[in-house]
Order: C-alpha cells, then structure tokens, then sequence
C-alpha cells in the first residue's frame, strides 16, 4: 500500500521543494503586508523584511478614504466600489453567454459550427492590445465609450467570451447526447433541456468559469485605463494613479495597503470557492 | 395499438448514403426487432422514427398517421436508450415524472401514473434516489419506467440490455418481454444480438449496410434465411458455408463433395431440394447447413435425407448440452453439435450425419438464396 512511502525521502523532498516554493511566492506578500503596517519613519528606519513595532492602521485608513488619486483626495474606496459595479455583471453575463455558447457548440451544433469554435479558439490567444481599437471604435458609434457600465464592461465580456464558451464546451462534450435526444423525445424544448438538465450539473464549470473571469476582470489594468476616466475607473487604475500622483514624499505604507485591498476580493474568492476550482479543472478528465 | 410503416427511408450523412430505402410495416401491438451488424445504420433509422434525426426521403407512419414533420413530442413514442440517459440532477421519480410534467399531465393523474409505473417495474422503495445511486439493472429500469408513463404509442428501444451482464440481459429480456404483452404496444427494439433478436421479436428485421436483409418472423428468418448474410448472421454458432458441385444423373440431382481423404462423396437431397437445384446442375453452389443439422448418428434423427460421412475431428468444446465438433469438409471449416456423450478424438475420424432436409443454398457470387 502507499502508506509505506508516505514519511519515505521522497515525500520529504516534495514537501521540501513546495514550501521553498510556497515562500519564495509569499516573500512580496509579506513585505507588502509588513510595510502597510509601518509608519513612514519606520520604514526608512528598518530593514523591508522587518517585522513593524506596532499594528498601526493609520496607512490602512488613509488609503481607504483620504488618499489623493487624480484631482479628488478621497482614497480608493470609491474606485473599489467600481470595480464591483464592473466585475459582478461582466462576470455574470460573460458566464451565462459561456455556458449557452458551449451548449449549443456541444449538442445543439449547426453547419459550420466547428468552424464557428475555432474561429473562437483563436480569440483566447489574441493579445489585449489588439482588441484596444476596434473596441473604441464600435463604443464610439454606439456611444458608450467613457462609461464603466456598460462601456468597460462590455468590452470585458466580450474578450472573455472566447474563454467561457471553450470551458463550457470542453465540459458540455463530456455530458452524453443521449441525454438531450431523451429529453426531447420527453418533450423538452431548447431552454428547458438547458435549465432543467445541463445547467444544475454544470455547477464545477460555473466556479471555474466565474472565478477565472473575476480574477482577469478584477485584475484588469489596461482595457480599464483605456476605456474610462476620472471617477469610472477601476481599482486597478486608481492604485497606479495613487502611486503615480506626485506629493512630497512617497507614502510606501499607503501604496502597499491600498494594493492589498484591491488583491482582496480576488484572494477570498480563491479561498472559498478554490476546491471547486481544481475539481472543476479535473471533472472532465476523471469523467472521460 | 402502434402500427408503424416505414416507407422507403432514405438517410444521407453529407456525402454518404447510410440507409437504402427502407421499407417495414407493423401489424398493431407488433414486437419489431432491427437487429444488424455495427454500424449498419439502426440508430440512424431508429432516431429518424422518433424524430430525433431527419430522413432524406420517405414517409414514416405513426398509427396511419404521417409524422414526418413532427418533432419528437409530437409523435407519440417513447424512447429507451443504451447509457440509459437518465437525468443525472433528477431523483428518480422526476425521472419519471419529465415527460408528464412537460406534457401537463395534471398532478393527481402524475401520481397514479408514478404509482402504476414503480409499482409494475418494482422502483417504489428507490423513488428518491439519484440515477448515479442505482445499479446499472435498477437505471435501465428506471429508464424504461420513464417511457411507460408516457403512454405512448410507439416505444423505441436502442440497445436497451448490451451494458448489462449477462444474468441481468436475460432477467431484463423476459421483463421487457411481459411489458410488451401488458402494454399491448408496438415496440421498435434495437439489437445486435442475435439471440435477442430470436427471443424478443416477432418480427425481425435483419439488415446491413443500410439495407433490410429480410423481414420475416424468427422461424422465417432463421429457417428460411433470404440470403447468405442473414443465414450466416443469426444463430450461434454460425450456419456452415460449404462449396459444393450439383450434379445429375439416373434422374436425381446430389451433391459432390470431397472427403478428408480426398474421395468424391455423394451428399444425397431430399427430393423437393432435388427439383429446386435443377436449375444449377454442374455448378458449384454454396450450401447452408447449420451445426444442429449435423450431428453425431445416435442423435440423428431418421429421415429420409439423412446422410452419414466420416470427418477428422479438428477440435471439439463442450458447451454442456451437447458439444461442438469442429472439422473440414471441401476444404472449408465446418462444425456440427454432437451428444456430450460421443466419442470425440481429436485428430482421428468420426461419422457424423447430415440432416438435409433443412439445407439452403446460396450463389457463391452475390449470397443470394437458390433453394
Ligand atoms: N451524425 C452522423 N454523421 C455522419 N455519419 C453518421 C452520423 N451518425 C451515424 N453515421 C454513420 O451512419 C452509419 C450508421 O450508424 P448507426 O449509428 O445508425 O449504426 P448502428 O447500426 O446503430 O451501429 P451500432 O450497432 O454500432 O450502434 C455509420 O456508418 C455511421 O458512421
Ligand atoms: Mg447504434
């Protein structure tokens, strides 16, 4: 049995390399957290990987609510609020067009519907930039360009489509077409087969699917900085202006507490809803 | 209830033509087997009935009714699959219950139905589990449950035993067997097995490559095979195929075949295959002996076209019942079934009977049927 190996030198030599691994990952993390929790004299003071004399959220609060970012001197919390605004309906709307997308690709196919898949394959190795100009021209003719929704939002949906219509695809492959013919012969039309029997199995898929658009929406710098302005712009933007806004000395403490907030959302979403994403990523190998 | 008339059904996948023109017609309450080699096309024509796929040409008729252009709901049938295809999500009492619900039986009516249903496949006490909680026996009947509470007029089944084990095919076969005498219902089942096909079926369809062989019932099929494909595909093991010479002469026709020590024999026929082979004389036909017609001579029964030749005994396998006796005949494999209780060397000969009453010939060009 494997219990045998379990404590053998192997296992000490995986586990040795991961948390070398795990460590070397955490240091920036460490050091941003550290800092946060400085004062600025501490921070000339001591060494980056010190540990700060106290827990002082003064960099924290001016962060929040007081730090200056563009013309206004109210922190990112606004900016974090947009980022919400944004994320929640593109992720939602990006996974719902997904799911359909796969769903008709896999059991619903029509002429020319493979070509149809690969012409979408190719849109998730299209860099960002490439998408930039045409994006502003159609947002331009349908005068939405500037506006966080649905301005920035349909742009993320739209560059998104190309990834949650193939994870729904690649799943919705693995679900046998029997099941469809059974349930139109049991007289189901289109949308009841969707709703009533792929979308309560799809639960792994949607974790995925979600997680992986929350975390590239959220995480977004460029097409955010480049389809809105001033008091729309995400989180993202507004840390790289806070960073950016010139003042007498260069607030470390600040810089490193506003980056950890806007790593947050994205770092729960991993914590709770991380196993479905792996046993998502594997439900369909160990299906067949 | 549940006459069903295929008309000339045509089916072409883009450039390629999967079915023939196929032609069925049911009598009311009918057991229709299709059974037929991999890939010969039975979900095509079975997909076409319910609707699921649409033919190319011809007319498919649902108790005198054209359906061509109904969809699947609409055509009054009900379906059983092979993966069983029950809704994962679903307990089994939905299961059930799908097609009723979507079909707006009224909730009082549902229950009845689901009480008749899991009562008469046994389900009640499994009512509330999943699929994936049930074994493959129990899913299969669950699946045909859900096709019995539609009441339809027409059930189609695919395949429906070839994922079970062998116990559980032959428990499901005489199951479905009762069904079909309760239902009173045409069904449409699809095997590749042939021994289904002989059991289940009161008419059987045997086809190939898209085209219906024959259509005939079990005795027909196997007794009076159309052609070489049919003779050859039913029954296990297979009929033998022997080339023979047909001669003539004193006024009686016989056929000349070649012992294992090489003399020219006279294998003699009954007279009514006698006058039906005078149309071949001096050609060289192919004769259909099925292993039960050659037997050892203590088993033989007596008859007039009984005829006893000496062949070396390749290998035998005891099957229980009686005993398969592999040897050669012209040249070409042939195997008899002999009492357990002959002696069988292997190597040596052993006089075996030819029982010709039964035998069929076939051209040894196109396999079609001569006598
Ligand atoms: N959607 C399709 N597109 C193209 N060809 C198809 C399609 N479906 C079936 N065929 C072809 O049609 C022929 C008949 O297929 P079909 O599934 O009806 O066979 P079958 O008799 O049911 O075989 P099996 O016993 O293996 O289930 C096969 O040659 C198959 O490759
Ligand atoms: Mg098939």
């Amino acid at each position: 049995m494997r219990t045998s190996s379990a404590f053998g030198p192997r296992r000490w030599l995986i586990y040795g390399l991961l948390t070398v691994a795990a460590v070397f990952f955490l240091l920036p993390f460490y050091v941003m957290l550290v800092t946060a929790f400085k004062t600025m004299p501490e921070i000339y003071s001591t060494g980056i990987l010190a540990l700060p004399d106290s827990l002082n959220f003064s960099a924290w609060i001016h962060a929040w609510s007081a730090a200056t970012i563009g013309a206004a001197s109210e922190g990112i919390h606004g900016y974090f609020l947009n980022s919400f605004i944004l994320v929640i309906p593109a992720v939602i709307i990006s996974t719902a067009i997904g799911a359909f997308n796969g769903y008709i690709l896999t059991h619903w196919r029509f002429r020319g519907s493979n070509i149809f898949f690969y012409m979408l394959l190719l849109g998730t190795i299209i860099p960002f930039q490439i998408v930039l100009l045409p994006m502003a021209w159609v947002e331009g003719r349908i005068g939405i360009a500037g506006t966080l929704v649905p301005g920035l939002m349909m742009v993320h949906v739209i560059y998104g489509l190309a990834f949650t219509t193939l994870f729904f695809r690649n799943y919705y492959v693995g679900i046998p077409h029997d099941l469809i013919k059974a349930a139109r012969v049991d007289g189901a039309g289109f949308f009841s087969i969707f709703f009533r029997i792929m979308l309560p199995v799809s639960t792994p898929i949607i974790m995925v699917t979600a997680i992986w658009q929350f975390t590239m929406i959220w995480n977004n710098f460029l097409f955010g900085v480049v389809f809105t302005q001033g008091g729309q712009q995400p989180v993202t933007v507004a840390i790289n202006d806070l960073v950016d806004t010139v003042t007498s000395v260069h607030m470390w403490n600040v810089d490193m507490a506003a980056a950890i907030f806007a790593a947050l959302p994205t770092l729960l979403v991993y914590l709770i809803a991380g196993k479905y994403f792996v046993r998502g990523l594997t439900a369909g190998a160990v299906k067949g | 209830m549940g006459r069903l008339i295929l008309k000339n059904i045509h089916k072409t996948f883009g450039k390629d033509e999967v079915l023939h023109g196929i032609n069925i017609e049911t009598a009311e309450n009918q057991f229709l087997i299709l059974v037929g080699p991999s890939g010969c096309g039975k979900t095509t024509l079975l997909n076409i009935i319910a609707g699921l796929e649409r033919e190319s040409a011809g007319d498919i008729l649902i108790n005198d009714r054209r359906v061509n252009d109904l969809s699947p709901k609409n055509r009054d049938i009900a379906m059983v699959f092979q993966s069983y295809a029950l809704y994962p999500s679903m307990s089994v009492r939905d299961n059930i219950l799908f097609g009723l619900v979507n079909r707006h039986v009224p909730k009082h009516e549902r229950e009845q139905i689901l009480q008749d249903v899991a009562h008469m496949l046994q389900l009640d006490h499994l009512l509330d589990r999943r699929p994936r909680q049930l074994s493959g026996g129990q899913q299969q009947r669950v699946a045909i449950g859900r096709a019995i509470a539609r009441r339809p007029a027409l059930f189609l089944f695919d395949e429906p035993l070839s994922n079970l084990d062998a116990k559980l095919r032959v428990e499901m076969r005489t199951e479905i067997k009762r069904l079909h005498q309760q239902l009173q219902t045409t069904m449409v089942y699809v095997t590749h097995d042939q021994i289904e096909a002989m059991t289940m079926g009161d008419l059987i369809a045997v086809m190939n490559d898209g085209i219906i062989q024959q259509l005939g019932t079990p005795d027909a099929i196997y007794n009076d095979p159309a052609n070489r494909f049919v003779a050859g595909f039913m029954g296990s093991p297979s009929m033998n195929f022997i080339p023979v010479t047909v001669c003539q002469g004193e006024g009686t026709v016989w056929l000349e075949v070649r012992e294992e020590d090489q003399t020219m024999s006279r294998l003699p026929l009954p007279p009514v295959l006698q006058s039906r082979l005078k149309t071949v004389v001096d050609r060289k036909v192919i004769l259909g002996i099925r292993p039960e017609q050659i037997t050892d001579p203590g088993s033989a029964r007596e008859g007039s076209a009984l005829h006893t030749m000496e062949l070396k005994v390749e290998m035998t396998e005891p099957t229980g019942a009686d005993t398969l006796v592999f040897t050669r005949l012209n040249k070409t494999p042939l195997v008899a079934r002999a009492h357990p209780s002959t002696k069988l060397l292997q190597g040596s000969n052993t006089p075996l009977s030819f029982h010709m009453e039964r035998a069929v010939f076939f051209d040894p060009d196109d396999g079609q049927r001569l006598a």
